[in-house]
């Protein structure tokens, strides 16, 4: 629900000193019509008058905070206030006849300014109503906009969380099973996976994507994946992983190359046999670090759209979220091997 | 018992090996590292019972089954494959969730061993209908054409016409033949991209060029290979539905 305008400090300053300056005024305006009289009779005659219509206009606000009239539904807004008008005439009428009665001329006074009270009351609620409505108008307008935002940010979430969940699972218990078959055979072998999946399931556990790594933090962790996945697959797996010191210090954002790299074992290791070599390779210009990473597919069961596949689709929304743009990553199937290519500008100011 | 086992990890393959050991009556005739590999070695063995992975290069483990006539009995082994595990448990049909124990082995060999051949193949048959249906599988579909398998992927097809118990499917290196049902490739082919323009046709809406009237109430659509498809007047809505028109 829509908080209300007068829990506003900003707005309850503007409303309180409207109400007090229309009260004001009417001083003024009384005292000027008929100066032969008292002040006080002004002052109580607007003091009234204002009181009373602030309190008819109590119910209009608070309705309006539940219910934002569609535009059809502006006549009802209109008959309220003319109810509101109605009621606060004859509230008026027979509280000033009650308390300023006895005045001289006042009761004559009063029946000639009905009129000019009307349209003024009329005018008074107009403007608070108007001003309501625009207000919660406004407030819904900004909470759906937050709404929207809030969902598509939970899509997003869970759709990367999705991804992740599908390579995730398989690894594990796919490494799980070489484990449990190495204990037979090779226990020193089983206890070194063992030593590596934790080090590797940690490191996934411990990274938020907001951070930013070092590229040599980063390919140590990724070389422990790679371990794992040569044991799992017979050593036809090669890697060359090629970087200095120089972009060894450059930094990415956690968990980026990571899909990169298990995209290049899916499709050049889970769906071809064989040897399979992966590159990763580091290059800098200035200000921006270049990673590439090449690897074989089968051209006959992978046709090249698939290349381009769902965690490439996740890096390239990731890439764009952080710096917004969608030039960074680019990738290349020629003949049998895929390369993919991106591009991280260095930041000045970085998180670490 | 001949007995081959049908995975692409090795160490998979040899824990396998190890819990055989305790079962003389089963014999490990191959070890095959692929779904390809998989095919030869059952056809030239005839085993009566394979271990099979989902996930392999080449061919996955239910598109090797959908070639074979007469598939043996399978005890399938996998990791993670939510969609694979919902059509076993669909059809009753025991697997392995790896790592898994001798004992969990031993009683899925006893299991095997109290089954009727026959209702095993029926329910492997339901099984392969459910799991054609998965997402990975219906962008491709593998064929055999006469001892050489290809896989077609979808956006190849030109279109596929009804002959007989066969569907034709027609591409750029000419038709294959493949034992199914219109109804099934309609089900499992993306409905964007592929449409039922008449009974015995469905069409790749992305090779139509043109929709000409023919004859009353009908119409024909030339695709860019120049061929030539009937498309029926429920076709034709169907077509129209697809296209936004």
């Amino acid at each position: 629900m829509s908080r209300s305008p007068l829990s506003v400090s900003r707005f309850r300053t503007i409303f309180i000193g409207f109400w007090l300056s229309v009260t004001i005024d009417g001083v003024f305006v009384l005292h000027w019509y008929e100066p032969g009289w008292d002040l006080s009779v002004a002052v109580i005659d607007s003091i009234i008058s204002c009181v009373v219509l602030f309190i008819f206009c109590l119910p209009l606000m608070t309705t309006l905070r539940y219910y934002t009239p569609k535009q059809k539904n502006y006549a009802n807004i209109f008959i309220w206030c003319v109810f509101i008008v109605a009621a606060w005439m004859i509230t008026i009428r027979w509280l000033l006849q009650l308390v300023l009665g006895h005045i001289e001329r006042y009761p004559e006074f009063l029946n000639h300014s009905l009129v000019v009270r009307i349209s003024i009351g009329f005018f008074l609620t107009g403007c608070v109503a108007l001003a309501f409505m625009i207000w919660y108008t406004w407030e819904e307008q900004k909470e759906d906009e937050i709404r929207k935002q809030d969902t598509e940010k939970f899509t997003k979430e869970a759709e990367l969380f999705k991804l992740r969940q599908q390579l995730q699972p398989h690894f594990l218990f796919n490494s799980l099973n070489s484990i449990n078959a190495l204990i037979g055979t090779r226990p020193e072998e089983a206890r070194k996976m063992v030593q590596q999946l934790s080090e590797f399931l940690r490191g996934t556990l411990k990274k938020e994507e907001t951070q930013w790594v070092s590229l040599k933090e980063e390919l140590q962790y990724l070389q422990l994946y790679l371990d794992i996945e040569r044991v799992r697959f017979g050593n036809r797996l090669f890697t060359i992983i090629d970087s200095d010191d120089t972009t060894g210090q450059m930094k990415l954002p956690a968990l980026l190359l990571q899909p990169i790299v298990e995209n290049a074992i899916k499709f050049g290791l889970y769906d071809t046999t064989g040897d399979t070599q992966i590159k990763i390779i580091a290059a800098a210009d200035g200000s921006n670090l270049f990673l590439k990473v090449e690897n074989p597919f089968d051209p006959e069961t992978s046709s090249s759209n698939q290349g381009t596949g769902f965690g490439l689709k996740s890096v390239q929304r990731r890439l764009y979220l952080l710096f917004g743009r969608n030039d960074l990553l680019a990738t290349e199937a020629k003949e049998n091997i895929f390369t993919t290519i991106v591009k991280i500008p260095q930041l000045p100011v970085q998180k670490s | 018992m001949k007995v081959i086992i049908v995975d692409d990890e090795p160490l998979a393959r040899s824990i396998v090996k190890e819990y055989l050991q305790k079962h003389s009556e089963l014999e490990l005739v191959q070890e095959c590292n692929d779904g390809l590999e998989g095919l030869k070695a059952i056809q030239q063995h005839q085993p009566d019972l394979i271990f099979l992975d989902i996930q392999m290069p080449k061919i996955n483990g239910f598109e090797m089954l959908e070639l074979l006539d007469h598939p043996p009995a399978v005890i399938f082994t996998t990791a993670f494959d939510e969609y694979a595990i919902k059509a076993f448990d669909a059809h009753a049909i025991d697997y392995l969730l790896k790592p898994f124990s001798q004992e969990r082995f031993d009683k899925a060999i006893e299991k095997l061993s109290v089954q009727k051949n026959t209702s095993a193949e029926k329910a492997t048959r339901e099984l392969l209908e459910t799991a054609s249906h998965s997402p990975s599988q219906s962008q491709r579909i593998v064929v055999k054409n006469g001892s050489k398998i290809k896989i077609i992927p979808a956006q190849e097809i030109f279109y596929l016409e009804a002959a007989d118990d066969y569907v034709k499917i027609h591409t750029k290196e000419g038709y294959f033949l493949k034992n199914k049902t219109m109804n099934h490739f309609e089900q499992v082919l993306d409905p964007q991209l592929f449409v039922r323009s008449h009974r015995s046709y469905i069409v790749n809406m992305q090779q139509i060029t043109r929709i000409d009237p023919y004859e009353k109430d009908n119409h024909i659509a030339i695709l860019r290979s120049g061929a030539k498809v009937p498309v029926s007047r429920n076709g034709y809505v169907k077509l129209k539905q697809v296209l936004g028109l």
